[in-house]
C-alpha cells in the first residue's frame, strides 16, 4: 500500500512497510544517523535521526517510525539541528576521540558528523577516560576508548553472523562492548573472527590489526549486501 | 473454588474470627519488621499462652497500617459489651486503640491490660488527622488483614469481584466499568485504564511475529509492573506486602478483559518481603482454584508467575521490563509500537503498576459510578503516597485526588518539625519536581502537578524544610538517574553525566554563569531527545530548582560572577575533589 507524506515540504510516496528515514532514502533526502545501518534492525538509540512530525508532541525517530499517509515530516529545523550537534558533543566528550591518531581518521562516522553539523569545539568537559584497547584477537582489535556504543556490532555479529559473540555490559556511562562474558576477545569461543563486526564499526573502535591512522577502512555496505543477497538468494555484484 | 463455596469460606472465617475477644494486629511490614515486630507478634502470643488467653485473643500480623515514622505499630480491637468484632468489616460495637514503639519487651504489659485501660505510654490517637483525613481504597485492608492467609481475604470480601466478572460480566461489560471509572494509570503518567485495557483486549496476537515460549498458551500477557525503584518510594511495597491477593484478583480480572491467560508481577529484588508474600498468596490462591486452570469453575483459566528485577531503576519502564522478563538486558526500547499491541514476546501485553490493579476489584464491586464520585473531574479515585522527608508524620498515606498539598504536609502530615519553615515537596521521585511553598493550596491531580513542572508519578513525596539545598537536591536525584541510566541512548548516557558534572561544579563554587546556561540547554536536549521515560524526565528536578529557586544556583556561582562576592561552597557537597 503506498502512502504520500511530505518530508521538509517535499511531496514523496513511500511503502506502507517503509521508515520514515528509509522513505527520506529513497527520495533522496539525507537524515543524520549513527546507529543505523542497512541490513541491521533499528533501535533508535543514537537519537541522530529525530524529527519533527506534524501532530506528535515528541520527536521521533525516522529510523524506528513507520510513514502514515498525509505525515508531514521536518527533518533539518534549526532545533533539530542543535540538538544533533550537541548529541555529537556529548559523544566526543565522552571518551577519548582523538582523530589525528586514530586507525579510521577520515573514514569514520562520528567524524562525518561532526563536520557536518559544524562542530567547531566542544562546549562540554571531556570526561578522559581510561578504558582499554583489546588486542588478544588474531587479527582484530577492539579500542573502548573510540567506541561510541551504537551495538552496530552487537546486532551484526547477532543477526547476520549469527554467533552473539558481542554484548553490552554495565549501564549508563559504564557501559562497555564485551565479547562472551567479558573474556578477551582472542579467547572468545563463540566468534567466528568473520569480522562483521569491524565492518560494521562507525568509527576507529574496530579495527583490523596493522592499520594504522588514516588506514582503516569499514566496508559497512558490505553488510547491506550480504542480508540483502541471503534474503533473495541472488549473490551477483 | 466456585462462588457458593467462597461465600462459605467467607463466613466460617468471619464467624471463626466474631469468637475472638480480642483482635492484637502486629505490623510486620518491613519497616515494622526492621524494628523487631515479627519478635513482638511471637512474644504476644507465648504470653497468651501463659496467660491461657490463647483462645481468646487472636493476635495478627498485618501489612502497613500506614504511620511508619511511629512503628512498630499494633492495633488491638476489641469487643464492647460482648458483641462481635469482625475485623474489617463494618458491624458490631468494636473499640480500637493504637499502641506505637511498640518494643518485644512490652509484651507482657499490653495482654495485661487487655480489656481494661489502655497503656498510656504507648497509646497514640487514632482520630488524629493521619488517620481521619485519609481516604482508604487501595489500603482499605492493608493493616488489617493477615497477608499470609487467602481466608483472611476472602472473609473481607476478597475475589468476589473476580467471581462477579466472571459469572455475571462480558470482558467488555468489565472494559467498560473501569473506562467508566476513570481510572488512569498510578504507575506516573496517568494513561487512562480503561483506554489501555481495551486496547489490548481489540489487539491481534498475530499481528507481529511471536516468540512465546514453549508451555507457556497465552498468546497475550498481563504485566503487573512491582518495580518501584524512585528514592522514598514504598508504596507498591506495601501493598504487596500487605494485601497481595488484592493484586491477583485485579490481575486476574484484568486478565479475563483483555483476553490472556499468562501474568507475570516483575517485583524488585530488594523487596524480599513483598516476593515471599506474592509467592506464597499465588500458591494459596492457586490451592483454592482461584488461580490457575478453569477460574472458580468456568472457562477462564490464569496463570501467574514472578520475575524479579536485578537492581536496575530502568527496568520499571514497561518496554525494558519487558525485555528483563524476556531474559535480555533491561533497555528500553522506541515505542510505537506500544506494549498493547506488540510487548512480551511479540504479543499484546498489558502492563499496570501495583496500585493500578489494586483499585480494580473495588471498582468492579461497588461500581463504577461510585469510584467516579471520588477525586476530580479529570483524576479519579485516590492515590497512595508515602510521605518522607521533613514532616513530623512520616509513612504510608492515601487520599482524594484533589486534596491539597497543605492538607497532607500539615494536616495528615503533621508539618515541619523542629520549629522550621515549609520550603517545597518533591513529588514524583527522581522523575518529578520541587513544588515550592506558593503552590501548597494547588489540588494535587495529574494535571496540576504536571502545570507546576513536577509529576503525579508513582507516589513518592518528599517533604523540605527551609535547611534544605535545592542544588544538593537537584544533583543528588542527577546522580540517581546518571548511574541508573541504562546507556543504550546517548543524551541520557553523556547528558545525565555532563549535567552531574555541571551541578557537583555549582556546589563546588567553581562554575559560572555559562556553566548554568550549558546545564539548562542540556535539560532541554536530554527531555526532548532521550528514547524512554527515565531520560525525558531525568532534567525535571533541575528544571524545576531551577526555575523557583535560582537565587540558591547563583549565590553558588564562582567569585567573578557574583561581582566580587566571596563563593559560599556548599557544606553539604561530601567530597569536593570528587
Amino acid at each position: 500500500m503506498p502512502r504520500t507524506l511530505t518530508i521538509n515540504g517535499q511531496e514523496i510516496s513511500a511503502r506502507s512497510d517503509q521508515t520514515i528515514l528509509e522513505a527520506a532514502q529513497d527520495a533522496n533526502i539525507r537524515i543524520p544517523t549513527l546507529c543505523h545501518l542497512d541490513g541491521l534492525t533499528d533501535v533508535g538509540a543514537c537519537r541522530m535521526c529525530l524529527v519533527e512530525v506534524a501532530g506528535a508532541s515528541k520527536l521521533l525517530p525516522a529510523c524506528t517510525t513507520r510513514v502514515q499517509e498525509g505525515m508531514q515530516v521536518q527533518t533539518d529545523t534549526e532545533r533539530l539541528r542543535a540538538y544533533r550537534r550537541q548529541i555529537i558533543e556529548l559523544l566526543f566528550a565522552e571518551r577519548n576521540h582523538i582523530c589525528a591518531v586514530c586507525v579510521a581518521n577520515g573514514h569514520c562516522e562520528l567524524q562525518n558528523a561532526g563536520i557536518a553539523v559544524g562542530m567547531d569545539h566542544v562546549r562540554y568537559d571531556y570526561l578522559f577516560p581510561k578504558l582499554g584497547v583489546d588486542l588478544s584477537h588474531e587479527r582484530f582489535g577492539m579500542d573502548h576508548n573510540r567506541c561510541i556504543l551504537c551495538t552496530r556490532c552487537v546486532r551484526a555479529c547477532d543477526q547476520l553472523e549469527g554467533a552473539h559473540t558481542i554484548d553490552v555490559m554495565g549501564r549508563g556511562a559504564h557501559s562497555l562492548i564485551v565479547h562472551d562474558m567479558n573474556v578477551p576477545w582472542g579467547e572468545a569461543t563463540t566468534c567466528t573472527s568473520c569480522g562483521k563486526c569491524v565492518m560494521a564499526c562507525p568509527t576507529g573502535a574496530l579495527f583490523k590489526q596493522g592499520s594504522t591512522v588514516a588506514e582503516m577502512v569499514h566496508d559497512a555496505e558490505k553488510l547491506a549486501f550480504l542480508k540483502a543477497a541471503r534474503e533473495r538468494k541472488v549473490w551477483n555484484v | 473454588m466456585n462462588l457458593e463455596e467462597l461465600n462459605a469460606t467467607a463466613a466460617s472465617e468471619r464467624l471463626a474470627q466474631a469468637k475472638k475477644r480480642h483482635h492484637i494486629r502486629v505490623c510486620v511490614g518491613t519497616a515494622c519488621q526492621a524494628l523487631n515486630s515479627e519478635q513482638l507478634a511471637k512474644e504476644l502470643q507465648a504470653e497468651l499462652r501463659r496467660r491461657g488467653q490463647n483462645g481468646d485473643v487472636e493476635v495478627k500480623c498485618v501489612g502497613c497500617p500506614g504511620l511508619c515514622s511511629l512503628g512498630p505499630l499494633v492495633e488491638i480491637e476489641s469487643q464492647v459489651n460482648g458483641q462481635a468484632a469482625i475485623a474489617g468489616t463494618e458491624g458490631g460495637q468494636r473499640k480500637s486503640i493504637l499502641y506505637q514503639f511498640v518494643k518485644p519487651e512490652d509484651a507482657g504489659e499490653i495482654v495485661a491490660h487487655l480489656g481494661g485501660e489502655p497503656i498510656k505510654r504507648l497509646e497514640t490517637p487514632l482520630d488524629q488527622p493521619f488517620f481521619t483525613r485519609q481516604t482508604k481504597i487501595v489500603l482499605e485492608h492493608c493493616g488489617k488483614i493477615d497477608p499470609e492467609r487467602i481466608e483472611d481475604y476472602i472473609a473481607v470480601g476478597g475475589y468476589q469481584a473476580l467471581m462477579k466478572v466472571l459469572t455475571e460480566m462480558t470482558p467488555q461489560q468489565v472494559i467498560d466499568a473501569i473506562t467508566r471509572s476513570g481510572l488512569r494509570g498510578r504507575g506516573g503518567a496517568g494513561f487512562p485504564t480503561g483506554l489501555k485495557w481495551g486496547t489490548v483486549a481489540k489487539a491481534d496476537p498475530n499481528a507481529y511475529p511471536t516468540s512465546v515460549p514453549v508451555g507457556i498458551q497465552s498468546r497475550k500477557f498481563v504485566i503487573c509492573n512491582g518495580d518501584e525503584g524512585d528514592p522514598g518510594a514504598f508504596m507498591d511495597r506495601s501493598v504487596m506486602e500487605g494485601d497481595p491477593h488484592r493484586i491477583l484478583e485485579g490481575m486476574a480480572i484484568a486478565a479475563y478483559a483483555v483476553g490472556a491467560n499468562h501474568g507475570f508481577i516483575y517485583v524488585r529484588a530488594e523487596y524480599p518481603l513483598a516476593v515471599k508474600r506474592l509467592r506464597t498468596a499465588i500458591r494459596q490462591a492457586q490451592r483454592a482454584g482461584l488461580l490457575g486452570n478453569n477460574i472458580g469453575g468456568t472457562a477462564f483459566s490464569f496463570n501467574v508467575d514472578i520475575r524479579l528485577g536485578a537492581g536496575a531503576f530502568v527496568c520499571g519502564e514497561e518496554t525494558a521490563l519487558m525485555a528483563s522478563i524476556e531474559g535480555g538486558r533491561g533497555v528500553p526500547r522506541p515505542r510505537p509500537p506500544f506494549p498493547a499491541e506488540c510487548g512480551l514476546w511479540g504479543c499484546p501485553t498489558l502492563i499496570n503498576n501495583v496500585e493500578t490493579l489494586a483499585n480494580v476489584p473495588p471498582i468492579i464491586m461497588k461500581g463504577a459510578d461510585w469510584f467516579a464520585s471520588i477525586g476530580t473531574e479529570k483524576s479519579k479515585g485516590t492515590k497512595v503516597f508515602a510521605l518522607t522527608g521533613q514532616v513530623a508524620h512520616t509513612g504510608l498515606i492515601e487520599v482524594p485526588m484533589g486534596i491539597t498539598l497543605r492538607e497532607i504536609v500539615f494536616d495528615i502530615g503533621g508539618g515541619i518539625p523542629g520549629g522550621r519553615q515549609f520550603k517545597a515537596v518533591q513529588t514524583g521521585g527522581p522523575s518529578g519536581g520541587c513544588i515550592p511553598a506558593q503552590f501548597l493550596d494547588m489540588p494535587v491531580d495529574y494535571e496540576s502537578l504536571a502545570k507546576v513542572g513536577s509529576i503525579m508519578g508513582s507516589g513518592g513525596m518528599i517533604v523540605m524544610d527551609d535547611s534544605t539545598d535545592m542544588v544538593e537536591v537537584a544533583r543528588f536525584f542527577m546522580e540517581f538517574c546518571m548511574d541508573e541510566s541504562c546507556g543504550k541512548c546517548i543524551p541520557c548516557r553523556a547528558g545525565t553525566v555532563q549535567m552531574h558534572r555541571i551541578l557537583t561544579k555549582i556546589q563546588e563554587g567553581k562554575a559560572t554563569r555559562r556553566d548554568i546556561q550549558i546545564l539548562e540547554e542540556l535539560c532541554d536536549l536530554v527531555k526532548h531527545t532521550s528514547l524512554c521515560g527515565l531520560g525525558q524526565s531525568a532534567p525535571n528536578p533541575v528544571i524545576s530548582t531551577l526555575r523557583y529557586f535560582r537565587d540558591e544556583y547563583e549565590k553558588k556561582l564562582a567569585a567573578d560572577e557574583t561581582n566580587g562576592k566571596t563563593p559560599q561552597p556548599s557544606a553539604q557537597v561530601a567530597n569536593p575533589s570528587a
